[in-house]
């Protein structure tokens, strides 16, 4: 198994919330604290949480919808028309490059690559599959509570902890070491 | 509190449902050890698995002689339980992917198990044009494979746009069903101890619920979804061109697309609610699987099925209207010919019991949606048999009419076919979460500060 990455120099704390809109709140209050690179964990895709805690917008993943379904398309035509001219065979009088029925192969092509895609996209963005071992993580978190992870170097330390009790959270972990997730 | 209020007009179709940790309790129950009924089920369906392939290890075997096909009925069960089976699938897809997109706040709950009939249905059709073509060995010639001669399959054959259809139908189902899994056996992993832990932590592709994965993954998920629904119309009208794509009477027609299509729907929507009635009750989903949910799978039963005895009328009066004595012929031969009590039995099944469902009462009872249910899937593969069989047996010239009878082994693979379905559906309620875990909790009021003094 891959080792988890470690951030040097700093520690992490893991805080456990009850309720979404703590969850939310504290998303905001670690953004406007000048943290970036900090985790919410969630047992659903909760909507207010992605766009209003983290502010997260668009996602790359589109591109890789549409790319791919253009290069299905594109693939279908081309086969079909390159093996229609590769051994010219007329059959039932119809023309070598029969255009509607080649829309049905380009279609289940577009189809096919452009889901393809859409999935190598998401294993990209996402990072999955992850098997690194699950160290910043906490199995209520699949259940019915929400996390938020975040490292700080130790400096700093004080500060996050204090910013993250003042939510209240149902449990609050501190880590020596601070990894990326 | 607004949840109250909502939960008062009776507006939530989970009103029974509280919590997010009551949701994950209650389907992950349901993959604890299976009981004596359910391995006495898996029993059955594993017997009818042998059965199927010592059907087909014959045909092999012996030859295609041994299935009652022969001039002029070439096509028979086998295609008639493709298409029935690939029928089925499409459901799965509807509410998965369609009504996603239309945002139907009733597919959470049952969506997880349609899209599972929607994979091993199309698992099992898969199978009938392998076992139809007789020399399996050949099968592969179907693909486009660069091969000594760079012979190429004909594209403009409407059964190689099958192939291409229902390979593309079988991926992008499978890859859509897996993908909307993994948050939900993630929380199976973290609720499992020992081994089923393992098996969890690997399918689950180490999922943790991060802000990053979710982002991505609804959005992926709203792709998939949007590129799942015109696949699903498209690969049953493909399925309709093997037929109106020939000169044979009865199949030559435009309507043949949309009128499979809403048959496909409407017999997919009658196997789920046949399979979520005993899953409903030997696994105690009564919360989630509401009557609202059955009501609203009735409705589109009962829209279907007005759609599907519409395209009946069509067709005779389109025969009728053409003035073509073969086409003419063709369809006084269903309703009065040989196989006039196939015809009949369509009709009854799929137009008449349905017309129960217009009563609210009906729709409200399970019992009696589970016996509707019955009678519309026998109804459609009916339909299936009357528009190949008979078509085929009574074509342009009389003295080529001819009739079919389905032989002991081509009736033990449509029987063994139920049994494979079966098999990999019994599994699957026992290994995966047969309710979306993750999805439910979209429906389930979130837990807000002082919610609780709210709500109460």
């Amino acid at each position: 198994m891959i080792g988890a990455r470690r951030r040097q120099g700093h520690r992490g704390f893991f805080a456990l919330f009850e309720h979404l809109d703590t969850t939310i709140d504290a998303c905001k209050a670690l953004r406007g604290a000048g943290h970036r690179k900090f985790r919410a964990y969630a047992p659903l895709p909760e909507h207010n949480l992605l766009e209003e805690g983290l502010a997260l917008k668009h996602s790359p993943v589109r591109v890789f919808t549409l790319a791919g379904g253009m290069t299905g398309a594109a693939t279908g035509f081309a086969f079909t028309t390159w093996t229609s001219l590769d051994w010219p065979l007329v059959t039932g009088g119809k023309p070598l490059m029969s255009i509607p029925a080649y829309v049905v192969i380009a279609f289940e092509c577009a189809i096919l690559f452009g889901a393809l895609s859409t999935v190598i996209g998401l294993f990209i963005n996402a990072g999955l599959p992850n098997f690194r071992p699950m160290v910043a993580y906490h199995p209520a978190c699949s259940d019915g509570s929400f996390g938020v992870y975040v490292t700080a170097p130790a400096a700093r330390a004080d500060a996050v902890r204090d910013l993250l009790s003042s939510f209240e959270p149902a449990e609050l972990r501190e880590d020596p070491e601070g990894f990326d997730v | 509190m607004a949840t109250a209020e909502l939960r008062e007009r009776g507006a939530l179709p989970n009103p029974d449902v509280g919590t997010y940790a009551e949701v994950n309790q209650d389907i992950l129950k349901v993959l604890g050890r299976p009981g004596r009924g359910w391995w006495m089920l898996f029993g059955i369906a594993a017997a009818g698995v042998g059965l199927f392939l010592t059907c087909w290890f014959w045909q092999i075997y012996k030859g295609i002689g041994v299935s009652g096909l022969n001039a002029p009925v070439g096509w028979g069960v086998y295609i008639t339980t493709f298409v029935f089976w690939v029928g089925i699938a499409h459901s799965g897809t509807l509410i998965s992917a369609i009504l996603f997109l239309f945002r139907a706040p009733w597919r959470q709950a049952i969506y997880r198990a349609s899209e599972a009939m929607t994979v091993f249905a199309v698992m099992t059709a898969g199978l009938f044009p392998l076992i139809h073509v007789g020399r399996v060995w050949h099968a592969y010639w179907l693909v486009p494979y660069p091969n000594d001669r760079f012979l190429w399959p004909n594209f403009r054959s409407p059964l190689v746009w099958d192939v291409f259809a229902i390979t593309t139908y079988f991926t992008v189902s499978a890859v859509f069903f897996y993908l909307g899994t993994i948050p939900d056996l993630a929380a199976a992993r973290d609720h499992a101890r020992g081994l089923r832990r393992k098996f969890y932590q690997i399918i689950s592709l180490g999922w943790r619920g991060t802000d990053r994965e979710w982002h991505h993954f609804s959005k992926a998920y709203i792709y998939l979804a949007a590129l799942a629904t015109p696949l699903v119309l498209s690969v049953h009208s493909v399925v309709s061109w093997d037929f109106a794509m020939g000169i044979v009477p009865g199949w030559h027609t435009t309507i043949f697309a949309p009128y499979f299509v809403a048959g496909a729907i409407f017999s997919g929507v009658a196997l789920v609610i046949t399979l979520a009635v005993p899953m409903r009750k030997f696994f105690g989903l009564e919360k989630y699987l509401t009557v609202k949910h059955f009501e609203a799978m009735a409705k589109l039963c009962m829209l279907t099925s007005a759609i599907v005895l519409y395209a009946y009328m069509t067709e005779y009066f389109l025969a009728w209207y053409s003035g073509e004595p073969p086409e003419r012929g063709s369809f006084w031969n269903r309703v009065f010919g040989h196989y006039w009590w196939a015809n009949w039995i369509m009709l009854t099944c799929n137009g008449l019991i349905p017309l129960m469902l217009w009563f609210r009462r009906v729709r409200r009872s399970i019992s009696a949606l589970f016996v509707i249910s019955i009678f519309i899937n026998i109804g459609m593969w009916f339909e299936r048999f009357v528009i190949i069989v008979t078509s085929l047996s009574h074509e342009y010239e009389p003295w080529a009419w001819g009739l079919y009878r389905p032989s002991v082994i081509e009736m033990g693979i449509l029987i063994g076919s139920f049994c494979w379905f079966g098999f990999w559906f019994l599994l699957f309620t026992r290994l995966l979460p047969p309710v979306a875990i993750a999805e439910m909790k979209e429906v389930v009021p979130p837990p807000l500060r002082g919610s609780k003094e709210a709500a109460s």
